[in-house]
């Protein structure tokens, strides 16, 4: 049991959340942090989906790491992350319709998210399954947890909501208060990527270049 | 003067190394040399000196802008007993309008010169001066209908993400007082466009009378919904005197003509810029009148358009900005006459956006850079060619 949980598989596990951020450390999953983050229950549900499917790849891959040929490696790792894609994908249109309908064609590119590539190639590829799977939780849920933190503001300041319910009181409204629209379009996901990015760096010296 | 010079030189020590208020030395290093000019000069490097540093720069160009701005606050006024139906002389008229402009400009200084003061007291640096231009040009590009908060929140995000982030005064790509009338554009649509902003319909400390549901549309927004191809409104002499619907200093030519007249004499603006937006405009405007699509906007004669809207605001005190726009003296000329195409452009080929300077200008800043060096690359290989052996 010590053995499940060394040193070792903490880091594994817990860097992708802080220091090793795949998002705002390593910049890779942008395009998807733009475009579903519009609102906070996409942005979870996108989060989890990378979750999973990046945590069951690296195992897989893991197990068969041995018996790939090196030459058509990446093929080998497409394929397997297609069918994880495939999978979770009927699975959001039969049971959660109206959020893969706002999804739309991105859970079907989280194929293409850099993230997946990312981790198989540099950890799974070298490393068992049990820490492959530690790795592939930690980096999606070091993911979810930049698409939450986006979608929260652009959600709470575009739209004066949370999940779709009404924050924002009314009397503010009437007082002149208004929702920024600019916070709904991708541009702005962008700032606040940026300023996630500040904040993070400001308190962690390790991150910053000389 | 001399009386404040006196108490400056009172007041110094306080400020020095082991004074009392040491901590904002940045504060009164900022005040004494936007008074007097400093005696010291660089000492490392070479440099040209002249008489005039950058804050004597900003100053000259506030000066430039204080006429659009006097009229812009007449105007104001002016449309607002208009559509009141109430008769006022131009005491009361220019006296509305200094109520309704006052607030903005205060709030855009206090707001940004408030961040620029932290962010130099913060990295122990000099405070910079870009903002005293940027500061009193945002007031003047935003319907006067534009709530203070909002302006308080673009201020705040222009000049922290268009010019903070990317190093402060003289590092920034973008126009700060473009990006923030940008954000207002994009974030809140209803008070930044459309037919209601234009004119103030409030009373404001009893001068003028509540207005209810009136509407003026500006001339760009009227020829950009018009239906028939030959409806945008006819050109008359409200057009260059300035007394018609629109944001509060871009009405008048001919303020904005004497801000122009100051800004080139001094040689602080360059003419190869202003002139080549000009020039832009009246190409583009040709091209639509003789060959564009049939609509009133395409119609609408070349220099109508180059009289409305933004058009020369932007050509005189936007797209001259020395930071933004392309520095070398052939890229000046590129530079200013893609602005003022591009502005024709947007206006007549998307009508979501009637008025096409603003977004003009931001797209070149961000061109300006690629202009200077093509030039620069151009005029390298053109040399080595001569210098080659023959």
């Amino acid at each position: 049991m010590s053995e499940l949980f060394s040193k070792k598989n903490k880091e594994v596990f817990f860097n992708p959340l802080g220091v090793n951020n795949p998002v705002t450390v390593q910049v890779l999953g942008i395009c998807s942090a733009l475009a579903v983050t519009a609102q906070l229950e996409p942005a979870i549900v996108m989060g989890l989906s990378v979750t999973v499917i990046v945590a069951f790849a690296n195992v897989i891959i893991s197990l068969i790491r041995n018996t790939i040929p090196n030459r058509i490696r990446i093929i080998v790792q497409l394929v397997v992350v297609a069918a994880l894609v495939t999978i979770v994908s009927e699975i959001l249109k039969a049971f959660a319709y109206d959020v893969s309908v706002q999804l739309s064609v991105y859970v079907g590119l989280i194929i293409t998210n850099c993230i997946l590539m990312g981790r198989l190639e540099a950890f799974a590829m070298q490393n068992g399954p049990w820490e492959s799977f530690l790795d592939g939780i930690g980096n999606g849920l070091g993911y979810a947890k930049i698409l939450v933190i986006v979608a929260f503001f652009r959600e709470l300041l575009g739209a004066g909501t949370l999940f779709g319910f009404r924050i924002i009181p009314e009397a503010a409204y009437e007082a002149g208060y208004m929702n920024n629209g600019l916070m709904l379009m991708p541009p702005m996901a962008l700032v606040i990527c940026a300023c996630i990015i500040w904040y993070q760096r400001a308190h962690n010296k390790e991150l910053q270049e000389k | 003067m001399k009386a404040l010079r006196n108490y400056l030189d009172k007041i110094k020590p306080n400020f020095e190394e082991g004074g009392k208020f040491h901590a904002f030395r940045s504060v009164f290093d900022g005040f004494e040399t936007f008074f007097y000019v400093p005696n010291t000069t660089s000492k490392t490097g070479t440099n040209i000196h002249d008489a005039i540093d950058s804050k004597r720069i900003m100053s000259i160009v506030v000066i430039a802008l204080v006429p659009a701005l006097l009229f812009g606050m007449y105007n104001i006024g002016y449309q607002h007993f208009n559509a009141a139906g109430l008769e006022a002389g131009f005491v009361e008229m220019f006296g509305y309008g200094l109520l309704a402009t006052l607030p903005k400009i205060i709030v855009s200084y206090v707001v940004g010169l408030g961040i620029e003061f932290t962010v130099a007291q913060w990295k122990g640096e000099e405070i910079h001066e870009g903002f005293l231009v940027s500061g009193i040009l945002i007031p003047m590009i935003v319907p006067v209908g534009c709530p203070l908060w909002m302006l308080a929140i673009a201020t705040a995000f222009s000049v922290i993400f268009a010019k903070e982030v990317f190093g402060g005064t003289g590092m920034n790509v973008f126009n700060v007082a473009l990006i923030a009338r940008a954000f207002l554009f994009f974030a809140y649509p209803t008070v930044m466009s459309g037919d209601a902003v234009w004119v103030a319909t409030d009373s404001i400390l009893g001068l003028g009378a509540d207005i209810d549901g009136y509407t003026a549309a500006t001339s760009l927004g009227i020829a950009s919904t018009a239906v028939e191809a030959s409806a945008y409104p006819p050109f008359s002499m409200d057009m260059i005197t300035g007394l018609i619907p629109g944001s509060i200093g871009e009405t008048s030519v001919i303020a904005i003509a004497i801000g122009a007249v100051i800004l080139l004499w001094t040689g602080v603006a360059s003419w190869k810029t202003m002139g080549s937006v000009f020039v832009g405009g009246i190409v583009m405007g040709l091209v639509f009148n003789v060959a564009g699509p049939d609509t009133a906007m395409a119609n609408m004669p070349w220099y109508e358009h180059l009289v409305l809207g933004g058009f020369c605001f932007g050509a005189v005190f936007m797209a001259t900005d020395p930071v933004t726009s392309a520095r070398t003296e052939t890229g000046k000329y590129i530079f200013g006459f893609l602005v003022g195409a591009m502005a024709i452009i947007i206006r007549v080929l998307n009508p979501g956006y009637p008025e096409g300077m603003m977004l003009a200008i931001l797209l070149m800043n961000v061109f300006a850079p690629l202009i200077d060096y093509c030039v620069i690359q151009s005029n390298i290989s053109r040399r080595m060619n001569r210098a080659k052996l023959k």
